[in-house]
């Protein structure tokens, strides 16, 4: 046995504990599954027992199940993948139903062995679902631990029997939030809300529970569920209050998703469905269910990008082989939104921060949003004041450049000004040691014209933040013509240190995020121009999973910002400049003061207080709505395509090196239709054949912007996927 | 091929569909029996005069559950031999069952039936049979189900009817049905509900508010407004299907949609055969008949494709018909049929509708047929049309004929 030690004590009390060797924390694998099965079968057997504690010998239970576990019962199952899935499932509900009904007779539910679950710590995923099939659940009194099903956020739903338990447990109204939002809980709350049955002190853990093993009686093991005259909490479906639960339930869930997230429509069908039947076919429909849900693409992509891939990342999949390059010092240049938004999550992630600008009023300032959000983080209970007054005293806010001494990373976020941006470079570099490096946060300016200002160039690289910085978890770190592989890890080290997640792309105009971001916000500008209805083009781009349509996301980054990119772009490229017709539109908002949301009016008009009221009713007066609308999947193609084409023309141009990057990058940075997993998977569940026909058509219809790249293809002509072409080893683009 | 004629058509009062409501104490088996057996009687049909009862009824539970149909047979004075079919097509069953009866006569399948149906919609909610199109998320979101009130609100949104636009027409249904009842125009049809003693119980339509206008429908709220916008947010899912639309407009309120009532009604269907063997003449021949599925969103806009169909299957132009009958589910529901149609008001409704005196779900396709053909009669036309708009997006229609 590894994953779980089995022991049995003078009282009668066999403690299952559950110690992945090598690991900090517990994850579920096939072989647990058989172990914890086996060592199930052997308490059961043995009369010496009298009851059953199931723990764990780490500090926290566990994490879940491993979702790669997932993806081998599907592959091994071969050529029929569903029943591999399927029978996967009920294997795993065989097991944890036998722990729920513990020896007992199935009829009189007489003469069962206790069984508790005692949680040290965080216990998520199947490791809730674990617990949830015993008879009582004890966790330790420990506020940092987090209590709660998340599978929603990586595109499935809990299939371990947690979806059909807390339903009956709760009522459909009452697991809502745990089950479609994934919220997690501290060990109070999750008492409090009706999750686990006890909150104990940590040391008294297992006295706790095996006290209540050793007294349980028969009625002590019947769940209500199983118990006669069982009402679901709230009403089952076609019960009058259940009745518009049910109906309301479908039209939230559907109208939030806007259809695009197979998850949530699969996981309210298990419930509904399984409502209306006995608990054992409710555990297969919710395995129906579950295994028709593993078989979506868009599962497997969201999986895929949002956990395999992303962590994959946040560990350093594409980290230079260099020593460990953690940042114990760092410099910030500049006090505004996003230099202070660096300082403070440098300050919270333990990093000692200085903060220059170059009044001292305006570093106070900056210092002071670093404050601001820990305020907002205290009042939510998030931080505590001890830990915020740490924080800030972290943070040194000054104009003297001689601060800067000591700091091993300088990160550089003034004015997006190539000449402001050479001066500070100078300056800092005058104080800073020979081995530090110099990262700017430019979202703009070439990084390798920037390094022109270095005198050392090899440690010039770029780190782009997304504003705000609090929230985005994504860092696009840009390599320089002359980056070394030492900045890279520094950069990559850091982003690790605040606990976002990098990607690393090669340096050329707008990178990578803003690259594909901009052609998707001129494309719906354009519509404007052409005459298509506004809320025909904002309603498609949430129809096919983007959080914002594309004027409403102008109006938040700002229309000027967008004039300003425009202008610069079209100098640079001259007469290759695409997006001239939608400059059209986007310059006469301007002209007008409409900026966007921070001027209160733009392609949305607002109240006063900056609230969105719908699309500004002048839009129709100077481009009037055409008489013949596209079809909703038109717009949409043309929304998609141009962001998913410029992702693969980075790849070609060598911007990206993974596809994977490409896809993390895309849902973090931007909110590309995470629902896909990506671009690439995008491209991959679209078909590259199909996307080609496509491009040929938008190419007829709309221009040259829509021309299928090389790359694309050829991957057409051959039948291939991005995934399948580049597998998971870094991309070599075509 | 036979004809199928209509002999007679016979409703019930339609009383408030609640608890202070006339026709509350009644049950809806004997409100069926009751009604069959007067169009016995008025027709002198003895045995097993008809091949059966098809009877429309959409609440299919508790008191209207286990074939009603059936029931109200057994109850009435019908003889046993003539069994009973309950059929639920929603708001059009009443008109399904016609249709059906019709249909059979004209293939062959026996002389004659009674067609129509019924709803105590005081007594047996609306709703209260479940419905998985509303429930079944598997259902209810791959169609995106809204409510019908937000149906009718998206159909208002997209065809342009303001809420005076609405008001309008409800003003319009509450002045023609009092007009229709100062008249007498409904005598030949009305049935009074008695009960077993003989003494009466309802002799006119309860529903109706004769003294309606702009002024004071004005006053009342949109009534699916707070659904729409707020909890749980329909008009998310109304956008999703109609994404060209930035909002959906709440007009309709109680004011202007149709009235919960109850109410019977029935409609004697046969071939010439039928006549001649009890001394019966045909009133009108039923030309044509027509169903059809539309999209379940929107839902409501069935009148208008099912009408398009009937018209091209019996070869027929609207300029061919001389009087309609559209139920007044909703005010934009027949706004829409007019507009769609360029059809005058004049030649709609022109009696009233459900708006005025309400829709008993089961029975209401049955009682606009017998409207029709009576106001036809008055009128001296040839020609009409009945048509309703039918919940989960679906229409039906039929044509008749004066002979």
């Amino acid at each position: 046995m590894t994953d779980f030690t089995y022991s049995l004590d003078a009282d009668g009390v066999a403690t299952i504990a559950w110690d992945v060797p090598g690991k900090s924390m517990n994850v579920m694998s096939l072989a647990g599954f058989a172990e914890l099965d086996a060592a199930i079968d052997r308490a059961l057997a043995d009369s010496a027992v009298k009851g059953i504690v199931i723990t764990s010998a780490k500090k926290d239970f566990a994490a879940g199940m491993d979702l790669n576990a997932l993806a081998r019962m599907r592959e091994e199952a071969g050529a029929d993948p569903a029943r591999g899935l399927f029978e996967g499932v009920m294997m795993m509900h065989g097991v944890l139903r036998k722990i729920e009904r513990a020896g007992m007779d199935p009829k009189t539910l007489k003469g069962g062995k206790p069984v508790a679950a005692a949680l040290p710590g965080t216990a998520l995923g199947l490791g809730l679902e674990l617990p949830l099939a015993c008879h009582r659940i004890f966790a330790a009194d420990n506020p940092g631990a987090r209590i709660g099903l998340p599978e929603i956020m990586v595109g499935i739903f809990p299939g371990g029997g947690g979806t059909t338990r807390l339903v009956r447990k709760l009522g459909a109204m009452g697991a809502a939030p745990f089950l479609l939002e994934g919220k997690l809980s501290d060990p109070k709350a999750a008492k409090a809300a009706g999750i686990i049955d006890e909150v104990v002190p940590a040391e008294d853990l297992l006295a706790r529970a095996k006290g209540w093993v050793l007294a349980a009686s028969d009625a002590d093991l019947v769940k209500p569920w199983e118990a006669r005259g069982y009402k679901m909490p709230g009403g089952a479906p076609y019960h009058p209050a259940g009745f518009m639960t049910f109906v309301g339930a479908s039209a939230m869930v559907n109208g939030k998703t806007q259809g695009v997230f197979p998850a949530a429509r699969a996981l309210l069908s298990a419930v509904y469905e399984g409502a209306l039947v006995p608990f054992d076919t409710a555990l297969r429909i919710e395995a129906r269910w579950f295994t028709h849900l593993l078989l979506n693409p868009s599962s497997t992509a969201m999986i895929r990008s949002l956990f395999v891939n992303k962590q994959a990342l946040e560990k350093g999949a594409n980290r230079p082989a260099v020593p460990d390059q953690t940042v114990k010092k760092l410099g910030v240049l500049g006090a505004g939104m996003m230099g202070s938004g660096i300082a403070h999550a440098a300050a919270d992630a333990g990093i000692e921060v200085v903060l220059i600008d170059a009044a001292q009023e305006a570093a106070e300032r900056g210092k002071a949003h670093a404050e601001a959000l820990l305020d907002k983080a205290v009042k939510r209970g998030k931080v505590s004041a001890g830990k915020k007054a740490e924080v800030l005293a972290r943070i040194t806010a000054t104009t003297d450049y001689a601060a800067l001494e000591g700091c091993d990373l300088i990160v550089e976020a003034v004015f997006e000004d190539p000449g402001v941006k050479a001066g500070v470079t100078r300056q800092a570099e005058a104080v800073i040691p020979a081995t530090a490096i110099f990262a700017t946060n430019t979202s703009t300016l070439p990084i390798s014209d920037l390094a022109g200002a270095s005198a050392r160039p090899a440690q010039f690289i770029g780190i782009h933040f997304f504003s705000p910085v609090d929230r985005m978890m994504l860092v696009e770190i840009i390599r320089g013509r002359e980056t070394g592989d030492v900045a890279v890890a520094k950069a990559l080290d850091f982003v690790r240190q605040l606990r976002k997640t990098p990607i690393v792309v090669n340096d050329a105009r707008f990178f990578y995020a803003n690259r594909c971001i901009i052609p998707y916000i001129n494309e719906g500008i354009r519509m404007v121009a052409e005459g298509v209805t506004p809320p025909l083009i904002e309603n498609a781009a949430r129809l096919a999973g983007m959080p914002l349509g594309p004027l409403q996301l102008v109006d938040e980054t700002s229309i000027d910002l967008g004039v300003k990119i425009a202008k610069a772009t079209r100098a640079a490229m001259g007469a290759a400049y695409p997006d001239a017709a939608a400059d059209e539109v986007l310059f006469a908002m301007a002209d007008q003061g409409r900026l966007g949301r921070k001027s209160k009016a733009g392609f949305y008009a607002y109240d006063d207080k900056g609230n969105r009221l719908g699309l500004w009713p002048g839009l129709a007066a100077a481009w009037p709505v055409a008489a013949a609308q596209p079809e909703v999947t038109e717009v949409q193609h043309r929304l998609l395509f141009a962001q998913v084409l410029e992702a693969v023309r980075a790849l070609e141009d060598g911007v990206l090196t993974d596809i994977r990057e490409g896809d993390v990058g895309a849902i973090l940075g931007w909110g590309f239709a995470p629902w896909s997993g990506g671009p690439f998977s995008w491209l991959d569940i679209f078909g590259a054949a199909r996307a080609v026909e496509i491009c040929d058509r938008l190419t007829a219809a709309h221009g040259p912007r829509f021309t299928a790249p090389a790359l694309l293809r050829e991957m057409a002509g051959r039948g291939e996927t991005f995934y399948g072409r580049f597998a998971a080893a870094p991309a070599q683009a075509a | 091929m036979t004809e199928a004629f209509i002999y007679d058509a016979a409703r019930t009062p339609r009383g408030k569909g609640r608890p202070d409501g006339a026709l509350h104490e009644v049950t809806s088996v004997a409100l069926s029996a009751r009604l069959l057996n007067a169009v016995k009687e008025r027709n002198g049909l003895q045995g097993g005069a008809v091949e059966d009862v098809i009877w429309g009824n959409v609440t299919q539970v508790g008191e209207q559950g286990g074939c009603l149909a059936r029931s109200a047979v057994l109850l009435s004075d019908l003889d046993e031999s003539i069994p009973g079919l309950a059929i639920n097509r929603f708001c059009a069953s009443g008109m399904e069952a016609v249709n059906l009866a019709a249909n059979q006569v004209r293939a062959g399948a026996g002389a004659g039936y009674i067609a129509g149906g019924v709803e105590m919609m005081g007594r047996v909610p609306m709703g209260s049979d479940g419905a998985a199109i509303a429930v079944d998320p598997s259902l209810a979101m791959k169609t995106c189900f809204v409510p019908q009130g937000i149906s009718a609100d998206i159909i208002a949104t997209i065809y342009g009817f303001s809420r005076d636009e609405v008001d309008a027409l409800a003003v319009d249904s509450q002045r023609r049905a009092a007009e229709a009842w100062a008249e007498g125009r409904f005598a030949r049809s009305i049935v009074p509900v008695r009960d077993q003693n003989g003494l009466t119980i309802l002799a006119t339509d309860e529903y109706m508010r004769p003294g309606t206008d702009m002024q004071s429908l004005g006053a009342l709220k949109p009534s699916f407004r707070d659904m729409g916008e707020t909890m749980p947010g329909f008009d998310q899912i109304a956008l999703m299907k109609y994404p060209q639309l930035e909002r959906i407009e709440h007009v309709h309120h109680a004011g202007n949609s149709s009235g919960i009532v109850d109410g019977a009604a029935a409609v004697l269907v046969g071939n010439s055969a039928f006549g001649d063997r009890w001394g019966l003449k045909p009133r009108a021949r039923i030309r044509a008949t027509a169903k059809i599925g539309t999209d379940p969103t929107i839902m409501l806009t069935g009148p208008v494709p099912v009408t398009e169909k009937i018209l091209r299957e019996a070869g027929m132009s609207i300029a061919d018909i001389d009087l309609f009958e559209v139920n007044e589910a909703f005010a934009a529901v027949v706004l829409r049929f007019m507009q769609a149609f360029d059809v005058d008001a004049s030649k709609v409704n022109v009696n009233g509708g459900a708006i005025a005196m309400g829709h008993p779900l089961g029975a209401t396709g049955a009682i606009i047929i017998g409207t029709l053909l009576d106001e036809m009669e008055r009128r001296g036309l040839g020609t009409g049309l009945a048509t309703l708009c039918i919940a989960s997006g679906m229409g039906a229609a039929t044509i008749i004929e004066r002979v």
